[in-house]
């Protein structure tokens, strides 16, 4: 697994209930972990520092909200993972 | 400052970029119904209100920066500490400087001294929300007004 997924699941861990373990790159966060909108706020300021990136939350709702994407595009753990290595990537350019 | 009504800050005495920071004055009255509870014969400003006018500093900082298109709501309260009491006539300065302003929400780190004394700091956690009514825009903008907010240039 990827180094972002190892960062992102220890904040998830250590932000919520969810024990470190359960985490899987399978996970939906709000389907499987249980993560709600306060906790989700905890972790995405939390990997907003750690990487130095503003992930773009409010867009990504829109999308959902407006049925252009399912939940899963973004908040399944291994596809916000790779999210977050673009935009750490595109940090970089 | 009128505790009753929430109108904790008095005035604006600075507000800038890099990093985003507000400085701001609140004076507490000599006398406020809230004094006859919170305690008769030892009348101090309660605890939540300093953490009220904390948030307060951090929501017209907010606002400031995003020229009122989005409402910050008070959704975490993070490491406050309440260091020492507050008694009436005291003349607080508050500060806020913003520690990251992400996609809909921002996190900011606050503080309140009276007379250079640390009286409380915290963390504080606010989500933006579109304002829910023009009425709340109004007010929001008469208070901003009414405490000599500055006007910052569009962002547009």
């Amino acid at each position: 697994m990827s180094e972002v997924f190892e960062v992102v699941a220890t904040i998830i861990a250590t932000s919520s209930e969810v024990p470190r373990d359960k985490i899987l790159p399978e996970s939906h966060i709000v389907d499987d972990l249980e993560i709600d909108s306060l906790d989700f706020l905890d972790i995405v300021f939390a990997i907003d520092k750690k990487f130095g990136i503003k992930i773009p939350i409010e867009a990504w709702t829109e999308e959902v909200n407006n049925g252009d994407v399912t939940t899963e595009r973004y908040f399944v753990m291994k596809n916000l993972c790779v999210e977050i290595e673009d935009l750490i990537a595109s940090k970089k350019d | 400052m009128k505790m009753e009504y929430f109108q904790l800050i008095d005035r604006i005495e600075t507000v800038g970029l890099d990093p985003l920071r507000l400085t701001a004055k609140a004076d507490v009255p000599a006398e406020s119904t809230i004094f006859e509870g919170h305690f008769p014969g030892y009348p101090i400003m309660p605890g939540v209100l300093l953490i009220e006018t904390m948030a307060q500093a951090a929501g017209f900082c907010l606002l400031w920066n995003n020229c009122f298109k989005k409402m910050p709501f008070l959704v975490a309260v993070k490491s406050v500490k309440l260091r020492n009491f507050v008694p009436p006539s005291s003349s607080l300065d508050v500060l806020c400087e913003v520690e990251h302003e992400g996609s809909g929400y921002a996190y900011s780190r606050t503080s309140i001294h009276n007379e250079g004394k640390l009286i409380c700091d915290a963390q504080l956690g606010m989500k933006f929300l579109e304002f829910p009514s023009p009425e709340l825009l109004d007010h929001i903008k008469a208070q901003a007004h009414r405490i000599d907010l500055p006007e910052r240039a569009s962002l547009e």
